[in-house]
Protein backbone atom coordinates (compact mmCIF):
# COMPACT_ATOMS: atom_id res chain seq x y z
CA UNK A 1 0.00 0.00 0.00
CA UNK A 2 1.19 3.28 -1.06
CA UNK A 3 1.11 6.60 1.93
CA UNK A 4 -1.74 6.30 4.22
CA UNK A 5 -1.01 9.66 5.49
CA UNK A 6 -2.92 11.77 2.97
CA UNK A 7 -2.48 15.19 2.39
CA UNK A 8 -3.57 18.79 2.66
CA UNK A 9 -5.98 20.91 0.32
CA UNK A 10 -5.61 24.51 -0.67
CA UNK A 11 -8.74 24.99 0.95
CA UNK A 12 -7.08 23.36 4.10
CA UNK A 13 -9.17 20.04 4.58
CA UNK A 14 -7.61 16.83 5.25
CA UNK A 15 -7.60 14.25 2.74
CA UNK A 16 -6.89 10.95 4.56
CA UNK A 17 -5.81 7.35 3.34
CA UNK A 18 -6.93 5.24 0.05
CA UNK A 19 -10.45 4.50 0.00
CA UNK A 20 -10.59 2.69 -3.53
CA UNK A 21 -7.31 1.96 -6.16
CA UNK A 22 -8.13 1.17 -9.72
CA UNK A 23 -4.79 -0.97 -10.90
CA UNK A 24 -4.59 -1.71 -14.64
CA UNK A 25 -8.00 -2.09 -15.37
CA UNK A 26 -8.39 -2.48 -19.07
CA UNK A 27 -12.13 -3.06 -20.27
CA UNK A 28 -12.86 -4.85 -23.71
CA UNK A 29 -16.51 -4.94 -25.28
CA UNK A 30 -15.27 -7.79 -28.09
CA UNK A 31 -12.74 -6.10 -29.86
CA UNK A 32 -13.46 -2.22 -28.52
CA UNK A 33 -11.10 -1.00 -25.84
CA UNK A 34 -13.20 1.14 -23.60
CA UNK A 35 -10.61 1.15 -20.82
CA UNK A 36 -6.90 0.70 -21.30
CA UNK A 37 -4.86 -0.28 -18.91
CA UNK A 38 -5.57 2.70 -16.29
CA UNK A 39 -4.64 2.95 -12.78
CA UNK A 40 -5.81 5.60 -9.74
CA UNK A 41 -6.82 5.61 -6.45
CA UNK A 42 -9.52 7.52 -4.59
CA UNK A 43 -8.79 8.72 -1.19
CA UNK A 44 -10.68 9.56 2.18
CA UNK A 45 -12.80 12.08 1.82
CA UNK A 46 -12.22 13.72 -1.46
CA UNK A 47 -13.48 14.83 -4.28
CA UNK A 48 -12.34 13.26 -7.24
CA UNK A 49 -13.47 14.00 -10.37
CA UNK A 50 -13.01 12.22 -14.02
CA UNK A 51 -12.95 13.99 -17.04
CA UNK A 52 -12.43 13.27 -21.15
CA UNK A 53 -13.84 14.04 -23.98
CA UNK A 54 -17.08 12.27 -25.46
CA UNK A 55 -16.01 8.51 -25.72
CA UNK A 56 -13.08 8.84 -23.50
CA UNK A 57 -14.00 5.80 -21.18
CA UNK A 58 -15.41 7.75 -18.17
CA UNK A 59 -18.62 6.42 -17.88
CA UNK A 60 -17.55 2.94 -18.29
CA UNK A 61 -15.02 3.52 -15.50
CA UNK A 62 -17.90 4.40 -13.03
CA UNK A 63 -19.81 1.54 -14.80
CA UNK A 64 -16.56 -1.35 -13.01
CA UNK A 65 -16.07 0.47 -9.96
CA UNK A 66 -19.84 0.28 -9.31
CA UNK A 67 -19.88 -3.49 -10.30
CA UNK A 68 -22.12 -2.58 -13.55
CA UNK A 69 -19.06 -3.57 -15.77
CA UNK A 70 -16.42 -6.67 -14.50
CA UNK A 71 -13.03 -5.61 -15.73
CA UNK A 72 -11.67 -7.68 -18.32
CA UNK A 73 -8.26 -7.33 -16.35
CA UNK A 74 -6.99 -5.50 -13.71
CA UNK A 75 -8.37 -4.91 -10.10
CA UNK A 76 -9.91 -2.77 -8.17
CA UNK A 77 -9.17 -2.71 -4.14
CA UNK A 78 -11.53 -1.44 -1.92
CA UNK A 79 -10.98 -0.47 2.16
CA UNK A 80 -6.97 -2.48 1.56
CA UNK A 81 -8.28 -5.06 -0.10
CA UNK A 82 -8.99 -6.57 -3.36
CA UNK A 83 -12.47 -6.89 -4.50
CA UNK A 84 -13.77 -10.11 -6.36
CA UNK A 85 -16.18 -9.76 -9.02
CA UNK A 86 -19.30 -9.01 -7.89
CA UNK A 87 -22.72 -7.77 -9.06
CA UNK A 88 -23.82 -4.15 -8.87
CA UNK A 89 -26.23 -4.98 -6.32
CA UNK A 90 -23.73 -6.60 -3.80
CA UNK A 91 -21.28 -3.80 -4.48
CA UNK A 92 -24.18 -1.10 -3.49
CA UNK A 93 -23.91 -2.88 0.12
CA UNK A 94 -20.18 -2.26 0.32
CA UNK A 95 -21.25 1.46 0.62
CA UNK A 96 -20.89 2.32 -3.02
CA UNK A 97 -24.03 4.65 -3.99
CA UNK A 98 -23.75 6.45 -7.78
CA UNK A 99 -26.36 8.49 -9.49
CA UNK A 100 -27.03 7.83 -13.39
CA UNK A 101 -26.04 10.18 -16.22
CA UNK A 102 -29.61 9.80 -17.35
CA UNK A 103 -31.16 9.93 -14.39
CA UNK A 104 -32.88 6.70 -13.12
CA UNK A 105 -35.50 6.71 -10.59
CA UNK A 106 -38.63 4.97 -9.42
CA UNK A 107 -40.91 7.21 -11.43
CA UNK A 108 -43.56 5.89 -10.34
CA UNK A 109 -43.09 6.45 -6.59
CA UNK A 110 -43.01 9.50 -4.42
CA UNK A 111 -39.97 11.26 -3.51
CA UNK A 112 -40.14 10.19 -0.05
CA UNK A 113 -40.42 6.19 -1.25
CA UNK A 114 -37.57 6.68 -3.31
CA UNK A 115 -35.14 8.36 -0.87
CA UNK A 116 -36.30 5.62 1.11
CA UNK A 117 -35.12 2.78 -0.91
CA UNK A 118 -31.78 3.97 -0.51
CA UNK A 119 -31.96 2.53 2.54
CA UNK A 120 -32.49 -0.84 1.54
CA UNK A 121 -28.86 -1.25 2.34
CA UNK A 122 -29.31 -1.04 5.84
CA UNK A 123 -32.02 -3.34 5.71
CA UNK A 124 -31.27 -6.10 8.41
CA UNK A 125 -34.43 -7.25 9.21
CA UNK A 126 -35.65 -10.69 8.00
CA UNK A 127 -38.95 -10.28 5.01
CA UNK A 128 -40.74 -12.52 7.49
CA UNK A 129 -40.54 -9.91 10.44
CA UNK A 130 -41.21 -7.11 8.17
CA UNK A 131 -44.53 -8.43 6.65
CA UNK A 132 -45.74 -8.65 9.95
CA UNK A 133 -44.14 -5.21 10.77
CA UNK A 134 -42.42 -6.61 14.10
CA UNK A 135 -40.15 -6.36 16.40
CA UNK A 136 -36.27 -5.33 15.19
CA UNK A 137 -38.01 -4.50 11.54
CA UNK A 138 -40.47 -1.54 13.02
CA UNK A 139 -37.40 0.10 14.89
CA UNK A 140 -35.77 -0.16 11.36
CA UNK A 141 -38.36 1.11 9.49
CA UNK A 142 -38.44 4.44 11.76
CA UNK A 143 -34.64 4.71 11.94
CA UNK A 144 -34.58 4.43 8.30
CA UNK A 145 -37.43 6.77 8.16
CA UNK A 146 -35.78 9.38 10.61
CA UNK A 147 -32.28 9.28 8.49
CA UNK A 148 -34.23 10.23 5.00
CA UNK A 149 -35.89 12.84 6.51
CA UNK A 150 -32.51 14.51 7.66
CA UNK A 151 -31.39 14.24 3.80
CA UNK A 152 -34.61 15.44 2.50
CA UNK A 153 -34.01 18.45 4.92
CA UNK A 154 -30.67 18.83 3.80
CA UNK A 155 -30.89 18.83 -0.30
CA UNK A 156 -34.24 20.76 0.37
CA UNK A 157 -36.91 18.69 -1.22
CA UNK A 158 -39.18 19.03 1.68
CA UNK A 159 -41.80 20.75 -0.49
CA UNK A 160 -41.85 17.72 -2.87
CA UNK A 161 -41.51 15.00 -0.60
CA UNK A 162 -45.27 13.16 -1.41
CA UNK A 163 -45.19 13.97 -5.27
CA UNK A 164 -44.76 11.39 -7.69
CA UNK A 165 -41.33 11.22 -9.24
CA UNK A 166 -42.49 11.42 -12.68
CA UNK A 167 -43.84 14.77 -12.18
CA UNK A 168 -40.61 16.37 -10.89
CA UNK A 169 -38.81 18.76 -13.52
CA UNK A 170 -35.34 17.62 -14.50
CA UNK A 171 -33.14 19.56 -11.90
CA UNK A 172 -35.44 18.09 -9.13
CA UNK A 173 -34.89 14.97 -10.27
CA UNK A 174 -31.26 15.20 -10.01
CA UNK A 175 -31.76 16.07 -6.32
CA UNK A 176 -33.85 13.16 -6.01
CA UNK A 177 -31.59 10.96 -6.97
CA UNK A 178 -28.86 12.60 -4.90
CA UNK A 179 -30.49 12.07 -1.83
CA UNK A 180 -31.59 8.81 -2.54
CA UNK A 181 -27.64 7.97 -2.75
CA UNK A 182 -27.41 10.43 0.27
CA UNK A 183 -29.59 7.99 2.22
CA UNK A 184 -27.68 5.01 1.76
CA UNK A 185 -24.60 6.65 3.40
CA UNK A 186 -22.38 5.51 1.43
CA UNK A 187 -18.56 5.42 2.20
CA UNK A 188 -18.08 6.54 -1.51
CA UNK A 189 -20.50 8.35 -3.74
CA UNK A 190 -20.35 8.46 -7.20
CA UNK A 191 -21.95 10.77 -9.89
CA UNK A 192 -22.66 10.12 -12.80
CA UNK A 193 -22.70 13.80 -15.14
CA UNK A 194 -24.72 15.59 -11.90
CA UNK A 195 -24.96 18.68 -13.94
CA UNK A 196 -25.73 17.42 -17.25
CA UNK A 197 -28.49 19.32 -19.07
CA UNK A 198 -28.79 21.57 -16.41
CA UNK A 199 -29.43 25.42 -16.45
CA UNK A 200 -26.54 28.25 -15.02
CA UNK A 201 -28.77 28.32 -11.82
CA UNK A 202 -29.31 24.55 -11.26
CA UNK A 203 -25.88 24.08 -11.44
CA UNK A 204 -24.73 26.20 -8.58
CA UNK A 205 -27.52 24.36 -6.83
CA UNK A 206 -25.77 21.10 -7.44
CA UNK A 207 -21.66 22.28 -6.90
CA UNK A 208 -23.70 23.96 -3.22
CA UNK A 209 -25.14 20.46 -2.35
CA UNK A 210 -22.00 18.54 -3.72
CA UNK A 211 -19.85 20.60 -1.58
CA UNK A 212 -21.95 20.50 1.01
CA UNK A 213 -22.34 17.18 1.29
CA UNK A 214 -18.58 16.81 1.48
CA UNK A 215 -18.05 18.89 3.94
CA UNK A 216 -20.80 18.07 6.26
CA UNK A 217 -20.87 14.30 6.19
CA UNK A 218 -17.66 13.69 4.89
CA UNK A 219 -18.41 11.81 2.04
CA UNK A 220 -15.88 10.66 -0.44
CA UNK A 221 -17.15 11.32 -3.93
CA UNK A 222 -16.23 10.51 -7.48
CA UNK A 223 -17.53 12.11 -10.49
CA UNK A 224 -17.85 12.26 -13.70
CA UNK A 225 -18.32 15.53 -15.79
CA UNK A 226 -18.18 17.66 -19.02
CA UNK A 227 -17.93 21.25 -17.32
CA UNK A 228 -14.81 21.61 -17.26
CA UNK A 229 -15.19 24.91 -15.16
CA UNK A 230 -17.19 23.41 -12.71
CA UNK A 231 -14.78 20.18 -12.36
CA UNK A 232 -12.22 22.69 -11.46
CA UNK A 233 -13.76 24.36 -8.87
CA UNK A 234 -15.27 21.73 -7.29
CA UNK A 235 -12.38 18.73 -7.40
CA UNK A 236 -9.48 18.14 -5.65
CA UNK A 237 -8.00 15.71 -7.92
CA UNK A 238 -8.61 14.98 -11.61
CA UNK A 239 -7.87 12.28 -13.54
CA UNK A 240 -8.26 12.81 -17.38
CA UNK A 241 -9.00 10.52 -20.18
CA UNK A 242 -9.10 10.30 -23.78
CA UNK A 243 -9.31 7.13 -26.44
CA UNK A 244 -9.86 4.88 -23.15
CA UNK A 245 -6.67 5.74 -21.83
CA UNK A 246 -5.13 8.05 -18.77
CA UNK A 247 -3.36 11.14 -20.15
CA UNK A 248 -3.12 13.01 -16.85
CA UNK A 249 -4.05 12.96 -13.22
CA UNK A 250 -3.97 15.75 -10.23
CA UNK A 251 -4.91 18.68 -8.98
CA UNK A 252 -6.97 20.95 -11.15
CA UNK A 253 -3.79 23.38 -11.68
CA UNK A 254 -1.48 20.54 -12.47
CA UNK A 255 -4.00 18.69 -15.19
CA UNK A 256 -4.56 22.37 -16.34
CA UNK A 257 -0.76 23.22 -17.40
CA UNK A 258 -0.80 19.51 -18.68
CA UNK A 259 -0.03 19.21 -22.24
CA UNK A 260 -2.06 15.88 -23.57
CA UNK A 261 -4.72 17.68 -21.50
CA UNK A 262 -4.82 20.54 -23.22
CA UNK A 263 -4.04 18.52 -26.69
CA UNK A 264 -7.41 16.40 -26.14
CA UNK A 265 -9.54 19.44 -25.35
CA UNK A 266 -8.46 21.60 -28.46
CA UNK A 267 -8.57 18.42 -30.58
CA UNK A 268 -4.87 18.25 -31.87
CA UNK A 269 -4.50 15.61 -34.77
CA UNK A 270 -2.69 12.44 -32.93
CA UNK B 1 -87.95 -5.56 -25.70
CA UNK B 2 -86.51 -2.01 -24.39
CA UNK B 3 -88.85 -2.36 -21.38
CA UNK B 4 -87.27 -5.74 -20.51
CA UNK B 5 -83.74 -3.81 -21.23
CA UNK B 6 -83.71 -0.63 -19.60
CA UNK B 7 -86.76 -0.87 -16.88
CA UNK B 8 -87.58 -4.09 -15.77
CA UNK B 9 -84.23 -5.06 -14.38
CA UNK B 10 -84.70 -2.13 -12.35
CA UNK B 11 -87.88 -2.39 -11.03
CA UNK B 12 -87.11 -5.94 -9.80
CA UNK B 13 -84.06 -4.76 -8.31
CA UNK B 14 -86.16 -1.92 -6.10
CA UNK B 15 -89.15 -4.34 -5.73
CA UNK B 16 -87.46 -6.91 -4.00
CA UNK B 17 -84.29 -5.69 -2.40
CA UNK B 18 -83.54 -8.81 -0.40
CA UNK B 19 -82.81 -10.52 -3.82
CA UNK B 20 -80.45 -7.64 -4.95
CA UNK B 21 -78.41 -8.00 -1.73
CA UNK B 22 -78.12 -11.87 -2.30
CA UNK B 23 -76.96 -11.23 -5.82
CA UNK B 24 -74.61 -8.77 -4.92
CA UNK B 25 -73.13 -10.66 -1.66
CA UNK B 26 -72.18 -13.80 -3.99
CA UNK B 27 -70.46 -11.16 -6.39
CA UNK B 28 -68.68 -10.11 -3.96
CA UNK B 29 -67.36 -13.33 -3.08
CA UNK B 30 -66.19 -14.05 -6.79
CA UNK B 31 -64.93 -10.44 -6.86
CA UNK B 32 -62.51 -10.48 -3.95
CA UNK B 33 -60.85 -14.16 -5.38
CA UNK B 34 -60.72 -12.20 -8.46
CA UNK B 35 -59.24 -9.37 -7.14
CA UNK B 36 -56.42 -11.42 -5.04
CA UNK B 37 -55.17 -13.81 -8.13
CA UNK B 38 -54.86 -10.33 -10.28
CA UNK B 39 -52.73 -9.02 -7.41
CA UNK B 40 -50.49 -11.76 -8.06
CA UNK B 41 -50.37 -11.09 -11.57
CA UNK B 42 -49.82 -7.35 -10.59
CA UNK B 43 -46.73 -8.14 -7.92
CA UNK B 44 -44.92 -10.09 -10.53
CA UNK B 45 -45.91 -7.62 -13.63
CA UNK B 46 -44.29 -4.91 -11.81
CA UNK B 47 -41.36 -6.37 -10.04
CA UNK B 48 -40.42 -8.23 -14.03
CA UNK B 49 -42.67 -7.06 -16.30
CA UNK B 50 -43.64 -10.55 -16.82
CA UNK B 51 -46.94 -11.43 -17.73
CA UNK B 52 -47.24 -14.65 -15.81
CA UNK B 53 -49.85 -17.14 -17.86
CA UNK B 54 -49.07 -20.06 -15.08
CA UNK B 55 -50.83 -18.00 -12.32
CA UNK B 56 -53.96 -20.60 -13.32
CA UNK B 57 -52.24 -23.96 -13.03
CA UNK B 58 -50.68 -22.26 -9.93
CA UNK B 59 -53.92 -22.42 -8.05
CA UNK B 60 -54.70 -25.85 -9.39
CA UNK B 61 -50.91 -26.94 -8.03
CA UNK B 62 -51.61 -25.57 -4.94
CA UNK B 63 -55.26 -27.64 -4.36
CA UNK B 64 -53.71 -30.84 -5.49
CA UNK B 65 -50.40 -30.69 -3.26
CA UNK B 66 -52.92 -29.63 -0.38
CA UNK B 67 -55.31 -32.35 -0.88
CA UNK B 68 -52.32 -35.28 -1.95
CA UNK B 69 -50.55 -34.96 1.41
CA UNK B 70 -53.84 -34.97 2.83
CA UNK B 71 -54.39 -38.31 1.38
CA UNK B 72 -51.18 -39.55 2.61
CA UNK B 73 -52.55 -39.34 5.97
CA UNK B 74 -50.82 -35.64 6.62
CA UNK B 75 -52.52 -33.60 9.27
CA UNK B 76 -54.67 -30.78 7.72
CA UNK B 77 -52.88 -27.94 9.31
CA UNK B 78 -49.60 -29.22 8.28
CA UNK B 79 -51.02 -30.12 4.71
CA UNK B 80 -51.36 -26.19 4.49
CA UNK B 81 -47.60 -25.69 5.99
CA UNK B 82 -45.92 -28.21 3.58
CA UNK B 83 -48.20 -27.06 0.62
CA UNK B 84 -46.48 -23.82 1.27
CA UNK B 85 -43.06 -24.95 1.27
CA UNK B 86 -43.81 -26.35 -1.70
CA UNK B 87 -44.93 -23.11 -3.29
CA UNK B 88 -41.35 -21.80 -2.13
CA UNK B 89 -39.39 -24.38 -3.53
CA UNK B 90 -41.58 -23.46 -6.53
CA UNK B 91 -40.73 -20.39 -6.59
CA UNK B 92 -37.25 -20.84 -6.22
CA UNK B 93 -36.69 -23.27 -8.85
CA UNK B 94 -39.02 -20.95 -11.65
CA UNK B 95 -36.08 -18.36 -10.54
CA UNK B 96 -32.96 -20.43 -10.72
CA UNK B 97 -34.19 -22.61 -13.64
CA UNK B 98 -36.50 -20.58 -16.02
CA UNK B 99 -36.04 -16.49 -15.17
CA UNK B 100 -32.53 -16.05 -14.43
CA UNK B 101 -31.03 -17.44 -17.64
CA UNK B 102 -33.66 -15.31 -19.61
CA UNK B 103 -32.59 -11.53 -17.61
CA UNK B 104 -32.99 -9.23 -20.87
CA UNK B 105 -34.78 -11.20 -22.88
CA UNK B 106 -37.24 -9.40 -24.64
CA UNK B 107 -40.97 -9.46 -22.94
CA UNK B 108 -42.39 -11.86 -24.81
CA UNK B 109 -39.96 -14.79 -24.57
CA UNK B 110 -40.55 -14.47 -20.43
CA UNK B 111 -43.97 -14.85 -21.50
CA UNK B 112 -43.63 -17.82 -23.39
CA UNK B 113 -41.23 -19.32 -20.79
CA UNK B 114 -44.35 -18.99 -18.56
CA UNK B 115 -46.66 -20.60 -21.13
CA UNK B 116 -43.89 -23.39 -20.96
CA UNK B 117 -44.28 -23.32 -16.59
CA UNK B 118 -47.87 -23.82 -17.58
CA UNK B 119 -47.53 -26.91 -19.86
CA UNK B 120 -45.27 -28.31 -17.12
CA UNK B 121 -47.10 -28.16 -13.91
CA UNK B 122 -49.83 -29.76 -15.98
CA UNK B 123 -48.18 -32.46 -16.87
CA UNK B 124 -46.05 -33.18 -13.41
CA UNK B 125 -49.42 -32.20 -11.28
CA UNK B 126 -51.19 -35.35 -13.55
CA UNK B 127 -47.91 -37.88 -13.17
CA UNK B 128 -48.08 -36.74 -9.05
CA UNK B 129 -51.96 -36.76 -8.23
CA UNK B 130 -53.43 -38.09 -11.48
CA UNK B 131 -56.00 -36.63 -13.19
CA UNK B 132 -59.15 -37.18 -11.32
CA UNK B 133 -61.48 -35.03 -9.31
CA UNK B 134 -60.82 -34.28 -6.04
CA UNK B 135 -62.83 -33.11 -2.94
CA UNK B 136 -61.42 -30.12 -0.88
CA UNK B 137 -60.38 -30.66 2.17
CA UNK B 138 -62.41 -27.77 3.75
CA UNK B 139 -63.96 -29.16 6.62
CA UNK B 140 -60.92 -30.78 7.98
CA UNK B 141 -58.99 -27.37 7.51
CA UNK B 142 -62.31 -25.56 10.12
CA UNK B 143 -63.49 -23.92 7.90
CA UNK B 144 -67.12 -23.97 8.65
CA UNK B 145 -70.42 -24.97 6.72
CA UNK B 146 -74.09 -24.19 7.02
CA UNK B 147 -75.33 -20.36 6.71
CA UNK B 148 -76.54 -17.42 8.61
CA UNK B 149 -80.18 -16.81 7.46
CA UNK B 150 -80.89 -12.71 7.49
CA UNK B 151 -84.32 -11.21 7.16
CA UNK B 152 -83.47 -7.61 5.60
CA UNK B 153 -86.90 -5.72 5.18
CA UNK B 154 -88.80 -8.79 5.57
CA UNK B 155 -87.09 -10.58 2.84
CA UNK B 156 -84.39 -13.60 2.73
CA UNK B 157 -80.45 -13.22 2.28
CA UNK B 158 -78.63 -16.42 2.92
CA UNK B 159 -75.14 -16.35 3.84
CA UNK B 160 -72.63 -19.32 3.36
CA UNK B 161 -70.47 -19.80 6.36
CA UNK B 162 -67.51 -20.15 3.69
CA UNK B 163 -68.14 -17.52 1.65
CA UNK B 164 -68.12 -15.50 4.70
CA UNK B 165 -64.96 -17.18 5.40
CA UNK B 166 -63.76 -16.72 1.91
CA UNK B 167 -64.73 -12.64 2.41
CA UNK B 168 -62.70 -12.61 5.54
CA UNK B 169 -59.21 -14.27 4.61
CA UNK B 170 -58.89 -12.47 1.08
CA UNK B 171 -60.01 -9.58 2.63
CA UNK B 172 -57.38 -10.04 5.12
CA UNK B 173 -54.71 -11.33 2.96
CA UNK B 174 -55.68 -8.03 0.48
CA UNK B 175 -54.95 -6.14 3.47
CA UNK B 176 -51.88 -7.38 4.51
CA UNK B 177 -50.49 -7.21 0.82
CA UNK B 178 -51.18 -3.60 0.61
CA UNK B 179 -49.52 -2.83 3.82
CA UNK B 180 -46.41 -5.10 3.33
CA UNK B 181 -45.77 -3.43 -0.22
CA UNK B 182 -46.57 0.27 0.87
CA UNK B 183 -44.58 0.32 4.34
CA UNK B 184 -41.96 -2.21 4.06
CA UNK B 185 -38.35 -1.95 2.72
CA UNK B 186 -38.92 -5.25 0.79
CA UNK B 187 -42.30 -4.26 -0.57
CA UNK B 188 -40.93 -0.73 -1.86
CA UNK B 189 -38.01 -2.84 -3.34
CA UNK B 190 -40.06 -4.99 -5.26
CA UNK B 191 -42.05 -1.41 -6.34
CA UNK B 192 -38.87 -0.07 -7.11
CA UNK B 193 -37.86 -2.95 -9.29
CA UNK B 194 -40.33 -2.48 -11.41
CA UNK B 195 -39.73 0.76 -12.52
CA UNK B 196 -36.34 0.94 -13.15
CA UNK B 197 -34.10 -2.24 -13.01
CA UNK B 198 -30.65 -0.15 -12.89
CA UNK B 199 -31.55 2.09 -10.70
CA UNK B 200 -33.23 -1.03 -8.52
CA UNK B 201 -29.20 -2.95 -8.74
CA UNK B 202 -27.78 0.64 -7.81
CA UNK B 203 -29.56 0.99 -3.75
CA UNK B 204 -28.79 -2.64 -3.40
CA UNK B 205 -31.99 -4.64 -4.77
CA UNK B 206 -31.11 -8.53 -5.76
CA UNK B 207 -32.86 -9.38 -8.57
CA UNK B 208 -32.79 -12.63 -7.14
CA UNK B 209 -34.71 -12.89 -4.41
CA UNK B 210 -37.25 -10.22 -5.12
CA UNK B 211 -38.00 -12.85 -8.28
CA UNK B 212 -38.23 -15.18 -5.91
CA UNK B 213 -40.11 -13.81 -3.72
CA UNK B 214 -43.16 -12.16 -5.84
CA UNK B 215 -43.16 -15.76 -6.96
CA UNK B 216 -43.60 -17.11 -3.69
CA UNK B 217 -46.66 -14.05 -2.56
CA UNK B 218 -48.20 -15.34 -5.96
CA UNK B 219 -47.97 -19.00 -4.81
CA UNK B 220 -49.42 -18.56 -1.29
CA UNK B 221 -52.42 -16.40 -3.52
CA UNK B 222 -52.92 -19.38 -5.69
CA UNK B 223 -53.42 -21.90 -2.43
CA UNK B 224 -55.65 -19.14 -0.70
CA UNK B 225 -57.75 -19.22 -4.00
CA UNK B 226 -57.44 -22.91 -4.76
CA UNK B 227 -58.39 -23.62 -1.28
CA UNK B 228 -61.60 -21.31 -1.40
CA UNK B 229 -62.63 -21.93 -5.08
CA UNK B 230 -61.62 -25.59 -4.33
CA UNK B 231 -64.23 -26.01 -1.50
CA UNK B 232 -67.03 -25.17 -4.00
CA UNK B 233 -66.15 -26.25 -7.28
CA UNK B 234 -63.97 -29.46 -6.31
CA UNK B 235 -60.48 -29.56 -7.09
CA UNK B 236 -59.59 -30.30 -10.56
CA UNK B 237 -57.53 -28.92 -13.48
CA UNK B 238 -60.98 -26.72 -14.32
CA UNK B 239 -60.26 -24.76 -11.83
CA UNK B 240 -57.61 -23.26 -13.56
CA UNK B 241 -60.15 -20.85 -15.07
CA UNK B 242 -60.52 -18.91 -12.45
CA UNK B 243 -57.13 -17.37 -12.84
CA UNK B 244 -58.26 -16.35 -16.14
CA UNK B 245 -61.12 -14.27 -14.70
CA UNK B 246 -58.42 -12.46 -14.15
CA UNK B 247 -57.45 -11.26 -17.20
CA UNK B 248 -60.49 -8.86 -17.60
CA UNK B 249 -59.63 -7.43 -14.17
CA UNK B 250 -56.37 -6.55 -15.17
CA UNK B 251 -57.76 -5.39 -18.47
CA UNK B 252 -60.38 -3.00 -16.41
CA UNK B 253 -58.02 -2.14 -13.65
CA UNK B 254 -54.68 -1.78 -15.37
CA UNK B 255 -51.38 -4.51 -15.15
CA UNK B 256 -49.59 -2.11 -12.91
CA UNK B 257 -52.12 -0.69 -10.82
CA UNK B 258 -52.66 -2.65 -7.18
CA UNK B 259 -55.70 -0.26 -6.56
CA UNK B 260 -56.94 -1.72 -9.92
CA UNK B 261 -56.62 -4.98 -9.49
CA UNK B 262 -58.82 -4.52 -6.15
CA UNK B 263 -61.33 -2.26 -7.10
CA UNK B 264 -61.08 -4.09 -10.85
CA UNK B 265 -61.87 -7.49 -9.70
CA UNK B 266 -64.88 -6.52 -6.80
CA UNK B 267 -66.35 -4.38 -9.70
CA UNK B 268 -66.72 -7.45 -12.20
CA UNK B 269 -67.53 -10.12 -9.76
CA UNK B 270 -70.26 -8.22 -9.11
CA UNK B 271 -71.18 -6.62 -12.06
CA UNK B 272 -71.09 -10.02 -13.94
CA UNK B 273 -73.44 -11.50 -11.05
CA UNK B 274 -76.18 -8.69 -11.96
CA UNK B 275 -76.39 -9.17 -15.35
CA UNK B 276 -76.17 -12.78 -15.34
CA UNK B 277 -79.54 -12.54 -12.90
CA UNK B 278 -81.02 -9.26 -14.38
CA UNK B 279 -80.24 -9.39 -18.13
CA UNK B 280 -78.55 -12.91 -18.43
CA UNK B 281 -80.98 -15.59 -17.46
CA UNK B 282 -83.89 -13.33 -18.51
CA UNK B 283 -82.99 -12.67 -21.94
CA UNK B 284 -80.03 -14.61 -23.13
CA UNK B 285 -80.77 -18.11 -21.83
CA UNK B 286 -78.09 -17.65 -18.59
CA UNK B 287 -74.40 -18.13 -18.38
CA UNK B 288 -73.20 -14.96 -19.57
CA UNK B 289 -70.29 -14.83 -16.85
CA UNK B 290 -67.95 -16.84 -19.12
CA UNK B 291 -68.02 -13.65 -21.67
CA UNK B 292 -69.20 -10.57 -19.57
CA UNK B 293 -66.23 -9.60 -17.99
CA UNK B 294 -64.07 -9.53 -20.94
CA UNK B 295 -66.77 -7.68 -23.00
CA UNK B 296 -67.40 -4.99 -20.48
CA UNK B 297 -62.97 -4.80 -20.56
CA UNK B 298 -63.31 -4.23 -23.87
CA UNK B 299 -65.95 -1.46 -23.60
CA UNK B 300 -63.85 -0.17 -20.98
CA UNK B 301 -60.76 -0.10 -23.26
CA UNK B 302 -62.38 1.08 -26.19
CA UNK B 303 -62.38 4.41 -23.91
CA UNK B 304 -59.24 4.16 -22.17
CA UNK B 305 -57.16 2.49 -23.21
CA UNK B 306 -54.51 1.82 -19.97
CA UNK B 307 -57.37 0.48 -18.18
CA UNK B 308 -59.47 2.54 -15.44
CA UNK B 309 -56.25 2.32 -13.34
CA UNK B 310 -52.96 2.01 -15.37
CA UNK B 311 -50.38 4.17 -15.97
CA UNK B 312 -51.13 6.66 -18.48
CA UNK B 313 -49.52 6.28 -22.00
CA UNK B 314 -48.34 9.59 -23.38
CA UNK B 315 -46.10 9.58 -26.42
CA UNK B 316 -44.12 12.14 -27.48
CA UNK B 317 -44.14 12.80 -30.91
Amino acid sequence: MKDTEGYMTADGRQIGGVLMEMKNITLRFGGVVAIQDISFDIREGEIRAIIGPNGAGKSSMLNVISGFYTPSEGEVWYKGSKRPPMKPFEVARLGVARTFQNIALFEGMSVLDNVMTGRLTHMHAGIGAQALWWGKARDEEIENRRKVEEVIDFLEIQAIRKTPVGNLPYGLKKRVELARALAAEPSILLLDEPMAGMNVEEKEDMSRFILDVNDEFGTTIALIEHDMGVVMDLSDRVVVMDYGKKIGDGTPDEVRNNQDVIDAYLGVAH
Amino acid sequence: MLNEIFIKPFVDMVEAPDFLLQVLWEGLVSGILYALIALGFVLIFRSSRIFNFAQGIMVVFAALTLVGLYAMGVPAWICVLLTLGVMFVLAVAIERVVLRPLVGQPDIILFMATIGITLFLIGFGEIIFGGENKVMISEELGIPTGDTVLEPWGGLLILQHLDITVVVVATLLVLALLAFLNYTQMGRAIRALGDDHQAALSVGISLQTVWVLVWFIAGIIALVTGIAWGARAGVSFALEVIAYKALPVLMLGGLESITGAIIGGLMIGMLEKLFEIYWGQPLLGGNTETWFAFVLALVVLLFRPQGLFGEKIIERV
